[in-house]
């Protein structure tokens, strides 16, 4: 059986999430399998009529054949046979049935969970950062974890079981019509007092799982905070204190659960004794009816098999009361899934790509099909002709203005060019807007105003990926993938060779560390590549950009970690990779960046200051000041 | 494990044990109900005989009543002992949780630790109030139904006792093919859960790189295993419930076919038409509560995984802990290390630490420098015993580490961590994790020490502004000098800063490492930094490279005679002359 989701996960939800499009588009998600879905529709029915029918064998056997053997006396059994025989048939189709919708099933449910689970990822993808800076992880992966899967459940169990039992409700209804209206009215009529008790019950049940889920929310919420600051808590000896916090939301997620189930709990016993207790009735009034009218308005025979019937309509009654609940629970599930589906991918109006190019004699540009070191933006004009720019790595920025938020502009009137093989810096303080405006480069954010050139194109005209592509960004927070440490490295160049790898390795100084791990370059990294000092991480992502070998390079205090020594080597292997091509440095330590071409310095999303290391030293300016550490720079 | 386990029911053992009790009185009257049910019929109804259809029916309405109360009661006792239950795995996890040493969370892995207090222990109470519900019910109801079946006629009672080995041994083969399937599939679904983890973590690195199709490519080909392996599983599944039919259909027919041959060649002596109704039902019940049985074993099985990780946590013994006649006071701040090796895994072939001897005064401030991976932090996570070494000792105060009582011990050694946390609250409330009882002056002082008080009284609330949860709202120069106010707070002997002031500016750090001096002389402070002006000025350094103690004394000293010192420091502050 699948992971089911914990305790606190199956509350019901508010009906109100009970969404007809939702369901439309769910349904469309079976396009796919519509003979198969049809198939298994005709086997649910042919399956809850068999077994209808298969209860009526029963009466029969015993009114049509053993009353009247017993009557005449005989040991004929032979009539019998037949209808056990045919009996036997009856029963054969419903398990084929049964089996083949089974067996269908299967098929359906899982192909259209991988299918939602496929389209959820691959629009993940797609996806602009601004919705990842919105929305928390832990979000997103519900939808992979819970939700795909309850609606994996509703779409294997409790659909075909609400199906199996509608069509159970209505030939039985049908039946119990014709032998007796009265009595049907009377069902009815106690069937409304059972739904109006489920109703009541199930409401407390609610509220009370509705809360649970609160201070479950609340418990687990501490339980992640402390347990992650674990260390912290051992330093500060506060073990006693995070007890009595916990304790306190243990007890109150307690009282809630409790209450919850208990309601949960009692309405299975609630139900199947009123529907005992309609039995009975139904007994005494079509007994005394029955008397009362000579049997003109009933038969005694007919009150039997009335029984029989009011049985079978009360159970599925229940259970689809039963399921409902996991319906409006996965309905919910689905919408969330849908939102996600819905929501807008980057846009990508871009028509210049990259690509390999190499130099004709006359000094032309023609596409490569491998790797030359030289790259070119390929621009198709509309006449259907095509030119070649030399992608050199001159950035320019004119006015340009951003702001995450509207109204909360964050960068203000930035002009700034990086000739080819610069190397430009930005400091200032945290928030002044120096990771922004890389940002703004690889276009993970658009501009509000003005423009970036990138050799002479504007970088909306370019494909994203061609663009990005063009971009080796390394970040101070070292994102590492499971996989050994060639992986990691690799990652940058899927089809590097193993000794491309090592080159750019040594390159970023992080060989010698590497072939002192237990495997050298096999070694195994989680995800969080825990193991690894943050330098070292940080060693290894320069690795990753360097095999890539980008023609522009953004180093996002790429090396606040490591050592200044090391940094001094890592820092020489970079020039040597990046000689003649741009890059584009964020420090903090302003050794790191004495050498650029020119220095940015941003204050509150403004360029306040520009210019060489001396230039900037002999202004006297906040340059000087921070460089002589007379100023705040976080 | 189930041992270990059931000692966390405690105080609801008594509900755990009622509940069942409950349910039996309840399945004994469910076998009563349709009993009377058929006589209702059989002796009422078709005999016309209205005075016992009243009698009965009244009875039966009383029967109902007392079987809806013991639902009732045991569906309460249940949820009271299962909820309950699992409070108390909890409790018991967190608790013991919060005495593991650095080395058990180590091992463990923070997120691994949460899954195991939060879904882990969600699943084992759903378990647990099945076990209570249904390992009662169903038995029950399967033995109740079959005395009542064989007491009707053992003859045609026995069909089902030719049925039931057919159905066990579907029922095993089904499991045993399909538990392997679900085990691996759990697996797989860790690693796509793993992949989007990741893939969100680290979506800076997916798109400046243009990998989302590898990552697609990675996502799709565990999306399609797991397809692939539950469809496996469902296919082998989807047989269970035609088995199941064609047991109960054959039982019925079975006995439809014999009971009435029985019927009439008896005349009704041995078996009445209503034995025969009663019988069928009694047959269908048996095995209905057969198949819960074979559900309640799967789910059982099927949660051991989560029970064996709960008992792992609460078995984990913590490898740190206070000796028995614990010294509960720390003389002064003097720190030796005496021939120290450490290493964090036992069985590394080579330490993290190698033959460490140092020796330092109290009241001395102590700066570390050192390459990128040369063991700092490790270095100086022995002195409030975080860690226990491997080989030689650490004292402070002139006393073996491992001899004090861990809390005074970690009391009078505050340490700033490198990687530090804040945790949602106030800014007072995590200053007082320092010093609870701290007046809000004390608070104030520190922060001036710390130099955090400018910036605090900037804050529109003040002292009073909201954290929230890692500290995101407040930047890293601002959340390590609230670490270093909350350190200061335990007035301690020694205090540890482990790179934090890296986020802060020279002139900043300059001051808060002059506040130290002036206004905590006695305190013996150890600073780890990567700015050489950062320690520059200390009693004395300390520079690690690979493990060992590469230099130790004076700036002057190590500039003469450490070149690993001189080289960080001339391309820290080379000047104009490049």
């Amino acid at each position: 059986m699948p992971p089911r989701p914990g305790p606190g996960t199956q509350g019901p939800v508010n009906m109100k999430a009970f969404n007809k499009n939702t369901l439309k588009r769910l349904l469309s998600y079976l396009k796919a399998y519509k003979f198969s879905f049809a198939m298994v529709i005709i086997c649910i029915v042919a399956a809850a009529l068999t077994s209808v029918l298969g209860m009526t064998y029963l009466e029969t056997i015993i009114d049509d054949h053993i009353r009247p053997l017993l009557l005449s006396g005989s040991e004929d059994f032979s009539d019998l046979l037949m209808v056990i025989v045919e009996m036997a048939a009856v029963f054969m189709i419903g398990v084929v049935a049964n089996l083949v919708q089974g067996l269908l099933m299967a098929r359906v449910g899982q192909g259209v969970q991988t299918t939602i689970r496929n389209d959820m990822f691959r629009h993940m993808q797609r996806l602009p950062i601004r919705y990842f800076d919105t929305h928390t992880f832990g979000d997103v992966m519900s939808h992979y974890t819970n939700d795909v899967d309850t609606l994996r459940q509703m779409l294997s169990q409790s659909i075909p079981q609400t199906l199996s039992s509608v069509v159970t409700i209505v030939s039985v209804f049908v039946t119990m019509i014709v032998t007796s209206p009265v009595l049907t009215l009377f069902v009815l009529l106690t069937m409304t007092a059972m739904l109006q008790a489920t109703k009541s019950i199930g409401g407390n049940s609610a509220k009370y799982f509705k809360a649970q889920q609160t201070s479950l929310g609340s418990l687990n919420g501490y339980i992640e905070e402390m347990i992650h600051g674990q260390k912290v808590v051992k330093v500060f000896c506060h073990e006693e204190k995070n007890k009595e916090e916990f304790d306190r939301r243990n007890k109150e997620l307690q009282e809630n659960g409790t209450k919850a189930n208990i309601y949960a709990n009692i309405l299975m016993p609630i139900m199947m004794n009123l529907g005992n207790l309609q039995y009975v009735l139904v007994a005494m009034l079509g007994g005394t009816l029955a008397v009362a009218t000579k049997e003109s308005f009933i038969t005694l025979g007919g009150i039997t098999v009335f029984l029989q019937l009011s049985k079978n309509f009360t159970r599925p009654v229940s259970q689809i009361s039963q399921q409902l609940n996991s319906i409006i629970m996965a309905m919910a599930g689905a919408e969330r899934i849908f939102k996600l589906l819905d929501e807008p991918v980057e846009e990508d109006e871009g028509y210049v790509t990259l690509v390999n190019a190499k130099e004709e004699a006359d000094g032309t540009l023609t596409e490569s099909t491998h790797r030359t070191g030289i790259w070119a933006w390929k621009h198709p004009h509309r006449g259907g002709t095509v030119t070649y720019t030399r992608l050199t790595g001159d950035v320019r920025m004119f006015d340009v203005d951003f702001a995450y938020e509207e109204g909360k502009t964050v960068l203000h009137d930035v002009s700034l060019y990086a000739k080819p093989g610069q190397k430009i810096a930005f400091v200032g303080a945290t928030g002044a807007g120096k990771t922004t405006i890389t940002n703004l480069i690889n276009r993970f954010y658009d501009i509000a105003d003005g423009k970036i050139r990138y050799d002479g194109i504007n970088i909306n005209k370019i494909k994203k990926p061609d663009l990005r592509r063009s971009l080796g960004v390394v970040l101070q927070d070292v994102n590492l993938f499971t996989g050994t440490v060639m992986d990691n490295i690799r990652y940058g160049k899927l089809d590097a060779t193993d000794e491309e790898c090592i080159e750019a390795a040594k390159l970023a100084n992080a060989h010698d560390f590497i072939t002192r791990l237990p495997q050298g370059y096999q070694t195994m990294l989680s995800g969080d590549g825990s193991g690894l000092s943050q330098g070292q991480r940080q060693l290894l992502s320069i690795a990753r950009a360097a095999v890539a070998d980008p023609p522009v390079m953004i180093l996002d205090e790429a090396t606040s970690s490591i050592d200044t020594r090391t940094e001094a080597i890592v820092q020489r292997g970079m020039d040597q990779l990046m000689k003649d091509r741009t890059v584009f440095v964020i420090a903090h330590r302003l050794s790191t960046v004495r050498d650029a071409a020119a220095i940015m310095v941003l204050d509150h999303g403004r360029i306040i200051e520009r210019g060489t290391h001396d230039d900037l030293i002999a202004q006297k300016g906040t340059y000087y000041q921070l460089y002589t550490g007379a100023f705040e720079l976080e | 494990m189930i041992k270990r386990l059931a000692s966390c029911v405690r105080e609801y053992k008594r509900d755990s044990i009622l509940s069942p009790i409950y349910i039996f009185m309840e399945v004994l009257l469910d076998i009563f109900i349709p009993l009377y049910m058929g006589d209702l019929i059989d002796y009422g109804i078709d005999k016309g005989d209205m005075g016992y259809v009243l009698k009965i029916g009244l009875l039966l309405i009383a029967l109902c009543v007392v079987s809806l109360i013991f639902g009732a009661l045991s569906g309460r006792s249940a949820s009271v002992a299962s909820v309950g239950f699992g409070t108390n795995l909890r409790h018991d996890m967190f608790h013991h949780v919060q005495s593991y040493s650095f080395s058990n969370i180590d091992k463990f892995s923070s997120s691994s630790i949460v899954t195991r207090l939060t879904t882990d222990v969600s699943r084992i109470q759903m378990s647990y109030m099945m076990i209570i519900r249904v390992a009662v019910r169903s038995p029950a109801m399967l033995i109740l139904s079959m005395i009542m079946a064989f007491r009707i006629n053992k003859t045609l009672a026995l069909a089902f006792l030719v049925v039931l080995p057919i159905l066990a041994l579907s029922m095993y083969f089904i499991m045993t093919k399909v538990h392997p399937i679900f085990k691996r599939v759990f697996k797989t679904y860790d690693k796509l859960n793993q992949v989007v983890q990741e893939n969100l973590r680290g979506v800076r690195v997916v798109k400046s790189f243009v990998r989302e199709d590898h990552e697609e490519d990675k996502f799709n080909t565990i999306s399609d295993t797991i397809h692939r392996d539950f469809i496996k599983a469902e296919t082998i599944i989807a047989l269970n419930s035609p088995i199941m039919n064609i047991c109960t259909y054959g039982c019925m027919i079975l006995v439809a076919w014999l009971g009435a041959k029985l019927i009439v060649t008896s005349h009704e002596t041995v078996m009445t038409t209503g034995d025969l109704t009663s019988m069928i039902t009694y047959v269908m019940q048996m095995l209905m509560s057969f198949m819960f049985l074979t559900m309640i074993f799967m789910q059982i099985v099927m949660s051991r995984a989560s029970a064996e990780r709960i008992v792992e946590i609460l078995d984990e013994k913590s490898d740190l802990e206070s000796p028995a006649d614990a010294v509960t006071k720390v003389a002064d701040g003097s720190i030796v290390f005496e021939n120290v090796t450490f290493s964090y895994d036992r069985k590394a072939e080579k330490p993290v630490l190698k033959d460490i001897d140092l020796t330092i005064n109290s009241g001395e401030t102590i700066g570390i420098l050192g390459g990128t991976g040369s063991s700092k932090s490790s270095l100086v996570q022995l002195i409030p015993r975080l860690y226990d070494v491997q080989e030689g000792s650490v004292k402070v105060g002139g006393v073996d580490v491992r001899r004090y009582d861990l809390d005074v011990l970690r009391d009078q050694v505050a340490m700033v961590l490198q990687k530090n946390v804040l945790f949602s609250g106030t800014i007072k409330e995590n200053l007082r994790w320092g010093n609870a009882q701290a007046s809000d002056e004390e608070l104030i002082h520190a922060c001036k020490l710390a130099q955090a008080d400018d910036f605090i009284q900037s804050f529109p609330d003040g002292y009073d502004t909201y954290i929230e949860q890692g500290g995101s709202n407040v930047s890293g120069g601002q959340r390590q000098r609230l670490c270093i106010a909350r350190a200061l707070l335990k007035k301690p002997k020694i205090l540890i800063l482990d790179d934090s002031t890296s986020a802060v500016d020279t002139k900043t750090d300059a001051l808060i490492r002059k506040a130290f001096r002036d206004e905590i002389p006695d305190t013996t402070k150890i600073i780890i930094a990567q700015r050489v002006t950062s320690v520059q000025d200390a009693d004395k350094i300390i520079v690690m490279v690979g493990g060992c103690v590469d230099g130790f004394g004076t700036h002057e000293e190590l500039m003469q005679t450490n070149e690993f010192y001189r080289e960080t420091y001339e391309l820290q502050t080379r000047k104009e002359e490049d």
